[in-house]
């Protein structure tokens, strides 16, 4: 292979991921849209109460206020700040707020904060828990495929295999009282719940990490056995290549892909917070927000969640097809 | 597809291993990561503890006391904010608050208010007169949106503003006469008024902060306040840091410097934290399992007390086969209300045969209808579905609640086995099932209600005719006048009387609803340690006499 011929290659990768963050525009216009019209659909009212409102009056002024007294369309173009409207003198103004000036507006049900101001307060909170978590399950499960791998057949291998099964099967809801019941209340090793030191974020880590360690154990079990009968680990061993560089250089980052493209979804999913693992815990992150805004009919809440949501994880697809390129030499996007 | 060992494999995996040391690597390389992250949370905060810690239930929607309506809400507004008069901690019976005295017209309809003197702000700006006018003006302005408002109707014009028909908020029956004089207006001789001013809704907020701030004051700091305690902060599903207010009138009795509220909705967490000695209090019953209850109940941190709640079904009156008041008084009879207190709630709730709790003031409800299945069957028969033969299926509409969703079931068990009908449960989520409710898209609907004050009215008027809470399509001009006339009354036993016989057609000879049990409050606190919580009919415990025993 002659080296200018890598190079146009790369070239082509550049303008081929330049394409597809201009693409992410549209996708996520496409995508408010969507959610906009799928939450304004929904039945339901945020105002609906066990108590009647004392005047119909009232109600009128709640919605005003949130301004779901106007047509969809407009409604949709001021979420996104593209409306313009008159004022009492007749003049044109450009209407305050909206997404292209970074405000995702108002929650109707918790009227003293801003949709921003739930973002900006659970968002980190997620964000570590999600990483952490992540990190758990990546550093659990890779070496432990990897391990299990290298020890096809062996008790060593059942064990390992056993774990990740038994990880997979038990989901987070009955892992999490677990740990509480037994690590916190039981042994008083750790806290029960809420986020205030570090120990308070290792039951919640681990409840929330321990069945991606599972998955990804497995993944890299299976990419690791396959690519070992690749055709290019006997040449490299026919090459003389010691049996830690053909495991390490050429094998694992073949091996590994399944991973990573595992790896994009899940962290995104894993950094918006989980509504099992924050309610248990009582942790103050925006996973529980996620499921209940949208019981509650709190739409531009549900709105910037989703949104949120589809940005990361538009951008971790980017990150992992980039990555890609960079392990396997032989992936070309055009 | 994985191939079966091969020659490889036996290679890779055996002949080598010294391989898998990169095992440890890797699991160390990790570790240090994780250990990373750990500290980075660790940075985050640095609080001191608090002196009290109470798990108070779902996160407060707002805690800004004109737009409150949840109990969790209003026990931090309450914290904050105060009224002219005041709850008194062990009887829930109205005492002075920031009013020190007041003098009634011999008509019951005309109030005078003193302030007390050298009232301030916890900023030390002075509450004046002005400041309990525009906050109650504030109350019944629709653009305020307070769901609340109706609590002022018995302000002269109030409900003309609410509803838009007066535009002018000065008509409201409530003038500054000085600086520290009052003199509120009512259209009748509300016996209930001071309790109302204890009221959440009216308490008295800072003018300035909120003008400047808009819906985003509490936000605001320094931030004033007319209660017991000053806002630390406030972070969503969090905490909720309150600090004493030194310059409350009263700081000489506030126990606590710095209490937090928990918002916990979660059951398990909350019983968690309760038990790992991390919070105080628990005071809310929706935080404790159903299924504890028998064990828990000989535990002596555990208080049931009865207050002023009533569980009930409606039933949707403008629909056959519901049109029929023998259908609707056949279902009720075919009710064990014993079973469902007994099987299920298990928190020593009593079962309901009024609608009013009998525990309400100045008030002896009448008797309603009990438990009678041949009966039951005999009005059905009359009613045209003997045996329950061509009666149509029909629909309970119910939240998605643990406890509503078990008593639907037992309901429809109980239903099918004495009267032979057929009921399919509805479970929908709570914004969907209010909708379903106001809108009577339903057959018979689970209710329930919590009294806002210790008196029969809170009870009873929303079940005139244009209330917003019927909900049943029921209407009875009877009832209405009955209702009009009592609240007419200053004459305390007659008012009773006349209440009596109007709730005496709501749940005897009418039916419109059923009543299944009145509700119990749970708290979790330990005595020894903790002093200052007296158990009072309307679940009220204001934080300033709580304190942690040292």
């Amino acid at each position: 292979m002659s080296i200018p011929s890598l190079q146009s290659a790369e070239r082509n990768d550049d303008m081929y991921f330049l394409k597809r963050l201009l693409f992410l525009i549209p996708l996520i216009l496409v995508i408010t849209f969507l959610a906009f019209l799928l939450v304004k659909i929904a039945p339901g009212n945020p105002f609906d109460t066990e108590r009647a409102k004392a005047s119909p009056e009232i109600e009128r002024a709640l919605k005003a206020r949130y301004h779901l007294d106007e047509p969809f369309l407009k409604q949709y173009l001021r979420y996104l700040g593209l409306c313009w409207e008159k004022d009492a003198e007749g003049q044109w103004h450009w209407a305050k707020g909206g997404l292209i000036k970074g405000d995702l507006g108002l929650s109707t049900k918790y009227r003293n904060h801003t949709v921003n101001d739930i973002v900006r307060q659970g968002l980190p909170v997620s964000l570590t828990l999600g990483l952490l978590a992540f990190l758990f399950a990546q550093g659990i499960g890779i070496p432990l495929g990897f391990f299990t791998a290298m020890r096809r057949g062996q008790w060593s291998d059942y064990a390992g295999s056993f774990f990740a099964v038994l990880a997979v099967c038990i989901p987070g809801f009955v892992v999490a009282p677990m740990l509480i019941m037994f690590v916190a209340i039981k042994w008083r090793i750790f806290p029960a719940a809420l986020w205030e030191t570090p120990w308070h974020a290792i039951l919640p880590s681990i409840a929330l990490g321990l069945y991606f360690a599972g998955r990804i154990s497995r993944l890299m079990r299976e990419g690791m056995s396959n690519v070992l009968h690749e055709g290019f680990i006997t040449t490299a061993r026919a090459k003389g290549c010691s049996e830690m560089g053909v495991v390490f250089k050429h094998a694992l980052r073949i091996a590994i892909l399944p991973v990573v493209s595992y790896s994009g979804p899940l962290l995104a999913d894993l950094l918006t917070g989980s509504f099992v693992v924050e309610s248990i815990f009582n942790i103050p992150g925006i996973g529980v927000f996620m499921v209940n805004s949208s019981l509650n009919k709190d739409h531009l809440m549900t709105m910037g969640l989703v949104l949120l949501y589809a940005v990361l994880l538009l951008v971790m697809n980017l990150i992992v097809d980039f990555s890609y390129t960079l392990l396997d030499r032989r992936v070309k996007y055009e | 597809m994985i191939p079966a060992r091969d020659a490889y494999d036996v290679l890779a995996g055996m002949n080598h291993p010294r391989r898998s040391g990169g095992f440890l690597p890797a699991c160390f390389s990790f570790i240090v990561l994780l250990l990373a992250g750990f500290l980075f949370v660790g940075c985050v905060k640095n609080e001191p503890r608090a002196d009290l810690t109470i798990i108070n239930g779902a996160e407060p929607q707002s805690i800004d006391p004109a737009t409150i309506s949840g109990q969790p809400d209003g026990r931090v507004a309450g914290a904050l904010f105060e009224g002219l008069t005041r709850l008194n901690p062990k009887t829930a019976i109205p005492e002075p608050g920031l009013a020190e005295r007041w003098e009634i017209s011999p008509d019951g309809r005309t109030y005078t208010f003193h302030l007390r003197s050298n009232l301030v702000w916890s900023t030390g700006d002075p509450i004046t007169a002005d400041d309990v006018v525009w906050s109650w003006r504030r109350v019944v302005d629709p653009f305020t949106a307070s769901e609340y408002a109706g609590q002022m109707f018995f302000l002269r014009n109030a409900e003309d503003i609410a509803t838009g028909k007066i535009k002018d908020l000065t008509q409201l029956g409530v003038h500054a006469l000085d600086a520290r004089t009052l003199r509120v207006d009512l259209i009748a001789p509300a016996a209930f008024f001071l309790d109302l001013c204890a009221f959440r809704t009216l308490a008295i907020l800072p003018r300035k902060t909120i003008e400047k701030y808009g819906d985003q004051w509490l936000m605001a700091r320094p931030m004033p306040t007319s209660g017991a305690y000053t806002l630390d902060f406030w972070r969503i599903r969090d905490k909720i840091r309150v600090r004493k207010n030194p310059l409350y009138w009263d700081a000489a009795n506030t126990m606590s410097e710095i209490v937090d509220f928990l918002p916990i909705d979660s059951q398990a967490a909350a019983f968690n934290l309760y038990e790992t000695g991390q919070a105080d209090i628990i005071w809310d019953k929706g935080l404790v399992p159903n299924e504890l209850l028998d064990v828990l109940r000989k535990r002596r941190d555990v208080h049931f007390f009865d207050y002023l709640g009533t569980e009930f079904y409606r039933y949707n009156v403008t629909n056959p086969p519901f049109a029929d008041v023998r259908v609707r008084k056949a279902l009720a009879l075919a009710v064990d209300k014993k079973r469902l207190v007994e099987k299920i709630t298990k928190g020593g709730e009593k079962t309901a045969s009024s609608f009013t709790p009998p525990a309400t003031a100045n008030y002896q409800p009448p008797e309603g209808l009990g438990y009678d299945p041949a009966l039951a069957r005999k009005l059905l028969a009359e009613a045209g579905y003997p045996g329950g033969k061509g009666f149509r299926v029909i629909r309970y509409l119910t939240t998605n609640a643990k406890t509503s969703v078990q008593i639907a079931v037992e309901l429809q068990e109980m239903w099918k086995r004495e009267l032979g009908i057929i009921v399919e449960i509805e479970q929908k989520e709570w914004k969907v099932y209010l909708a379903e409710q106001s809108a009577l898209n339903y057959d018979l609907s689970r209710s329930g209600w919590i009294g806002d004050y210790n008196d029969a009215n809170t009870f009873l008027d929303m079940f005139m005719a244009n209330n917003g809470n019927n909900r049943t399509g029921w209407a009875n001009p009877r009832y209405d006048a009955l209702l009009n006339q009592a609240n007419q009354l200053s004459d305390v036993k007659r008012r009773a009387e006349i209440l009596r016989e109007a709730e005496t057609l709501l749940i005897r000879d009418e039916l419109p609803i059923v009543p299944l049990y009145f509700r119990t409050g749970v708290n979790f606190f330990d005595p020894e340690r903790i002093e200052g919580i007296y158990f009072n009919l309307l679940d009220e415990h204001p934080i300033a006499p709580i304190r942690r025993k040292k």
